[in-house]
């Protein structure tokens, strides 16, 4: 379980160009909870998931995971149970380094970083095994360095990376806007089978609605910092996409 | 023959300079001006453990000893380092700020540890000349010792970058200096890697002063001015040079970019109306050269794309 109580955030304090996004804002997300979060630019959802994640300091209230108040706790502290996606590619892979040797450095999360050789050849094969299941012909690009793949291959390489060691929440900010339509089904039908697969608790940002009614277990709709929207059982009561439009 | 025979000796020995800025500049992607007073570091502390070597305290700790000077060389580079590392992390001072502080503050600590501006060795035991190698070397390879020696402590610097960045804290060192981000969010404090770069980085560097004192025989306080440029010099020719040639490693193509730095550099030396303290303005030229060549590639690079 994650909380988020009474949280005030004031950008820019003491300047003119001071603006408040929360002021008094509070979220539980339970257990095993797929959240699709959805709202317009500018309307606190990535400011929201940096709080949770530490990335953004805040004025004041409380961040707490399963009742542990962790709201004094560094950003890196905080991803030893969070795995996180951005929305470029770029951002959740080394560029520089091979498909191999990204995959190695992700499998050693939580682990220490010390002088042993930071390719595990016994692994090579469970790597192998996870590319061939994305069906984008990275198992044979082992040796290929990331900055030479498509945005597509990059960012399932992300999600694999992000995920590949024992988490509990997933945390997704647009994950699929940069993809084409094609490669963003392929990324979302993955999110899925790697959220079910570990039992995460999953927090996505989209602008996708079709994405967010159908991936997510909860709708959770945001306006300047506020949840204007939010709704557990949309399957139940059959919100339509439409619906949604019409008050986004 | 001499002058080939000097290229690659001078080539070598600045090649661990090279590998030193390489980390830093190129692995940990940081503009670290500490270079140029951890290398004259090296060659001070160097000074000043050659000269007071007849006393009990350098023979408990060994210090009299040239190769074991080597590695208090290696040691006053590492706390170099640090401290500009701290300087950038902890009290979020920017980067090349960090490097001026320490290196600024270097100066005068080189100062008080060689005793003064110009300390002469020639009457020590160095790691080229002492009565081991003397044993060693055959009369018709003595003039090729120095080149010999530099190039199995440029090899041996290399190979053991070369495993490092193949371990997991090389990958990690790897990744920051790439994708700060993605450190963080593999649970670990970016901070601290950084560090961990700058220390190794100015290590080496400190070890390259301190064999360059060893071989030119004296210690002199401005042997640190325009350090990085020299280094990034190096860096920067080999790593385009040999870009096309994948089978080689990045740090090999370093050691290759540092002798031919130093060929060009003797080249240009040699036209007839520049003299010896022209060696700096140089320097600069050749730095800037080089840059405007490297960067007009790679904008013809994007115009392709
Ligand atoms: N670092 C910042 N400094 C000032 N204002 C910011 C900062 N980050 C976000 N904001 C403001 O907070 C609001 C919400 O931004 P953001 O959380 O990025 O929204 P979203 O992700 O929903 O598009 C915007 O008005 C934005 O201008
Ligand atoms: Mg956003």
């Amino acid at each position: 379980m994650l909380e988020l109580k009474k949280i005030y955030k004031i950008f820019n304090k003491g300047t003119i160009h001071e603006s408040e996004l929360f002021h008094d804002f509070n979220l539980k997300v339970e257990k095993n909870e797929f959240i699709s979060i959805i709202g317009n630019n500018g309307s606190g959802k990535t400011s929201l998931i940096n709080i949770i994640c530490g990335s953004l300091e805040i004025d004041s209230g409380q961040v707490s995971f399963d009742g542990e108040d962790i709201t004094n706790k560094k950003e890196f502290q905080r991803y030893s149970k969070i795995g996180r996606v951005y929305q470029e590619p770029s951002i959740g892979t080394c560029t520089d380094m091979t498909v191999l040797e990204n995959m190695s450095l992700a499998d050693n999360k939580g682990k220490s970083y010390n002088l042993t050789r930071g390719i595990r050849k016994n692994r090579i094969e469970s790597y192998k095994e996870r590319l061939r299941e994305l069906d984008l012909d990275l198992e044979n690009k082992l040796n290929v360095k990331v900055g030479e793949l498509s945005g597509g291959q990059r960012q399932a390489m992300a999600l694999l990376m992000a995920t590949m060691t024992p988490i509990e929440y997933l945390i997704l900010d647009e994950h699929t806007a940069a993809l084409d339509p094609k490669v963003a089904d392929i990324i979302m039908k993955l999110t899925e089978k790697i959220v079910k697969e570990k039992k995460l608790t999953t927090i996505m940002v989209t602008h996708n609605i079709n994405y967010a009614l159908e991936y997510g277990n909860r709708l959770i709709m945001m306006n300047q910092g506020e949840i204007i929207l939010d709704e557990s059982d949309f399957k139940k009561n059959s919100i339509t996409a439409a619906e949604i439009l019409s008050i986004y | 023959m001499d002058i080939f025979i000097g290229i690659l000796e001078q080539g070598m020995i600045y090649a661990i300079l090279a590998l030193g800025i390489y980390i830093t500049y190129k692995i940990l992607n940081f503009p670290d001006l500490t270079v140029d007073g951890s290398f004259p570091l090296g060659a001070a502390v160097t000074a000043y453990l050659m000269t007071n070597s007849g006393d009990f305290v350098s023979v408990i700790t060994l210090s009299h000893n040239p190769y074991i000077i080597c590695v208090y060389a290696l040691i006053a580079g590492s706390i170099a380092g640090l401290v500009t590392g701290i300087i950038h992390v902890k009290f979020n001072i920017r980067d090349l700020i960090s490097g001026i502080i320490t290196m600024t503050g270097l100066y005068s600590i080189n100062l008080r540890i060689a005793g003064s501006a110009n300390v002469p060795i020639f009457n020590y035991d160095t790691i080229f000349s002492n009565s081991l190698m003397g044993s060693i070397f055959p009369e018709s390879l003595l003039k090729y010792k120095v080149i010999i020696i530099a190039t199995i402590i440029t090899l041996g610097t290399k190979i053991i970058l070369d495993l490092y960045l193949k371990t997991k804290s090389g990958f990690l060192l790897r990744a920051v200096g790439n994708n700060q981000v993605l450190v963080t969010t593999l649970a670990k404090d970016s901070g601290n890697v950084k560090i961990l770069g700058l220390v190794i980085g100015n290590a080496i560097v400190s070890l390259s002063g301190s064999i360059l004192m060893q071989q030119q025989g004296f210690f002199e306080i401005t042997m640190g001015t325009g350090t990085m440029v020299l280094g990034l010099a190096s860096v920067i020719i080999g790593t385009n040079v040999f870009k096309k040639a994948k089978f080689m490693k990045a740090t090999t193509s370093v050691i290759f970019g540092s002798i031919i730095y130093k060929a060009a550099m003797s080249a240009a030396m040699d036209i007839s109306f520049t003299k010896a303290s022209d060696m700096k303005l140089v320097t600069a030229i050749l730095f800037l050269v080089i840059l405007v060549f490297s960067e007009g590639k790679k904008k013809k690079v994007k115009a392709d794309a």
